[in-house]
């Protein structure tokens, strides 16, 4: 069987669409490029629904950090606190759960138990916290000058917001929300070793890449394609977020130009 | 476990409550929040030993050396999260018997690697198959022990290479003047002045430390994770004095409960120890306690 027929069995195996039977003996380098990276499919689509559902209401939250009214204020505390103070797989295993609960006593939430709608949520609501706590620390970094030369022209509300607190915040956080963009992905690969089933095994790629360590009982291989695709992954993330900064700094002197210094992290 | 608890469906409400979580299977529960403590405490100073390690190869004046610390560091804060701990046990442990197997049976003349398989002799097993079952529990904890410090090590080292270079260096210098070698510097100004500058990177160390003690649950460990899930599950009454629905729920609440508190109090802690090293140190936040003590 030739590369070519092996990807159009597998290419798209973690959607369903394809051979139904995973390859059970005789494994090939293609069949695991294939099945791994027909996996990260996975992968993009939680990160990327995570990240611009996050980013809305990551602003949210950080304006009700800053706001004086104890009301605003302290829901939006106490849910960067809970999302941020307990571990990303514990709130996994604790959505499934509790999604699986509801499901029981409400047919409404049966899609919720499934990886595509329940985990999404999860990355959701983790991502909005994590970026709400940058958010909220550039809003506070804003320079005092922007904002009264902002009053001066007669800014107020929304259009004081949207024009200028904003942009500014943003590009205060923006390396750092780079990081968390990064970190979101890499997190990702927890979906399907947490609660949430793959079902028919349509998994993401670290489901795909333990497959084969387990059936192989060979982890030099799965293991470091795994490491490439995530590799290409953030380079495209790093990229992309890249020409954001660019624009979110380009009335600013060159060398005033906040550069991208990327550091990401491990487990959340 | 209690004395009333002898006939559980006699009881209801509290009592029942009660007995139900003093079971043994909960005390075991119970333990394993005793492991996931003592994970932190054997990894904590670990990690913090490789990362000294390496910070200290990455500012060697030798340059293999400091390439292998750099390089440490590098290849580990490069590759994405958890794939490491499922890569390294599995990794780990062949790299073990595969030595254990060279020196133990050299008479050997079959590959070690047949096809899909990775065979080595008996007596190079690890843990040996004739060993009693709390070997392999805690062959496989020392297994996780060992991922955890590899992998957090090289974040510790990132940090404590940037400290080592925060110290101000006309602190280097006015030792150099006093007439200390190298040596001493580094053993009575350097590293007694660096931890204040590393203070924040380990602190955030140590939050992600903590919230990464569920993985342990993915290298096989019978931790918290396990045991919510084991006894959450619905019990019948066939099979326990206790029967219950679906409470996973319910533990898992739990599990969140005590990592928010775990990670609370260890914020007050660290917020404290960053207020005693302050203390004298040539940084604003020191300066401003001298003036406010003067």
């Amino acid at each position: 069987m030739s590369c070519w027929e092996t990807i159009a069995d597998y290419g798209l195996r973690s959607l369903g669409i394809g051979e139904r039977l995973l390859p059970r003996s005789d494994f090939t380098l293609c069949q695991q490029v294939t099945l791994i990276g027909s996996g990260m499919i996975w992968n993009i689509y939680f990160g990327t629904l995570a990240l611009a559902s996050g980013f809305l209401l990551a602003t949210a939250v950080a304006l009700g950090k800053a706001a004086r009214n104890p009301w605003l204020r302290k829901p939006s505390e106490w849910f960067i606190f809970v999302f941020r103070g307990s571990p990303l797989f514990i709130q996994f295993f604790f959505a499934y759960f509790a999604f699986l609960s509801l499901k029981s006593a409400y047919p409404f939430f049966d899609p919720f138990t499934a990886a595509w709608l329940g985990a999404t949520i999860v990355l959701f609501l983790n991502t909005a916290a994590y970026s709400g706590e940058i958010f909220h620390g550039a809003v506070l970094s804003v320079p005092k000058g922007d904002m009264e030369a902002a009053d001066a022209y007669g800014f107020h509300g929304w259009s004081k917001f949207r024009r200028i607190t904003w942009p500014t915040m943003l590009r205060l956080a923006w390396p750092a929300y780079t990081n968390e963009a990064i970190f979101l992905f890499h997190a990702t690969a927890l979906v399907f070793f947490s609660g949430f089933p793959a079902r028919q095994q349509k998994g993401d790629a670290l489901y795909y890449a333990s497959y084969f360590a387990d059936k192989t009982f060979n982890p030099f291989v799965p293991y470091p394609i795994l490491a490439g695709y995530f590799i290409l992954l953030t380079l495209t993330v790093i990229g992309l977020f890249g020409l954001a900064n660019r624009r979110l700094n380009r009335h600013l002197p060159q060398t005033r130009r906040a550069r991208l210094r990327i550091r990401p992290i491990l487990v959340r | 476990m209690l004395g009333s608890c002898s006939d559980p469906a006699a009881l209801d409400g509290l009592a029942w409550l009660a007995c139900y979580l003093t079971t043994g299977k909960h005390m075991a529960f119970y333990g394993a929040f005793g492991t996931v403590l003592l994970l932190l405490a054997i990894t904590a100073p670990a990690a913090l030993a490789f990362g000294f390690g390496g910070a200290v190869l990455a500012r060697s004046q030798i340059a293999p050396l400091s390439w292998l610390g750099k390089g440490y560091i590098a290849i580990v804060r490069g590759v994405p999260d958890i794939a490491f701990f499922l890569f390294f046990v599995i990794a780990l442990d062949q790299a073990f018997e595969f030595l254990r197997h060279k020196a133990l049976c050299p008479g050997w003349n079959q590959p070690i690697w047949q096809g899909n398989d990775f065979v080595v002799c008996n007596e190079a097993k690890l843990p040996l198959s004739s060993a009693p079952q709390w070997v392999h529990e805690s062959y496989g904890f020392g297994l996780a022990v060992l991922t955890f410090a590899i992998v957090f090590g090289a974040f510790a080292a990132n940090v404590l290479f940037g400290a080592m270079r925060a110290v101000p260096h006309a602190q280097i210098e006015t030792a150099e003047a006093y007439g200390m070698t190298p040596r001493q510097t580094f053993r009575r100004i350097l590293v007694p002045q660096m931890w204040v500058y590393a203070l924040p990177g380990l602190s955030n160390l140590w939050m992600v430390l903590i919230k990464a003690t569920p993985l342990l649950f993915l290298l096989g460990v019978e931790d918290i994770v396990y045991w919510a899930r084991e006894l959450g599950g619905t019990k019948t009454p066939q099979f326990t004095d206790y029967p219950h629905g679906d409470w996973r729920m319910w533990y898992f609440l739990a599990l969140l409960v005590f990592y928010l508190a775990f990670t609370r109090v260890s914020e007050i802690a660290l917020a404290r120890l960053m207020t005693r090293l302050t203390h004298g140190q040539a940084t604003v936040a020191g300066e401003a306690q001298r003036k406010a003590a003067a």
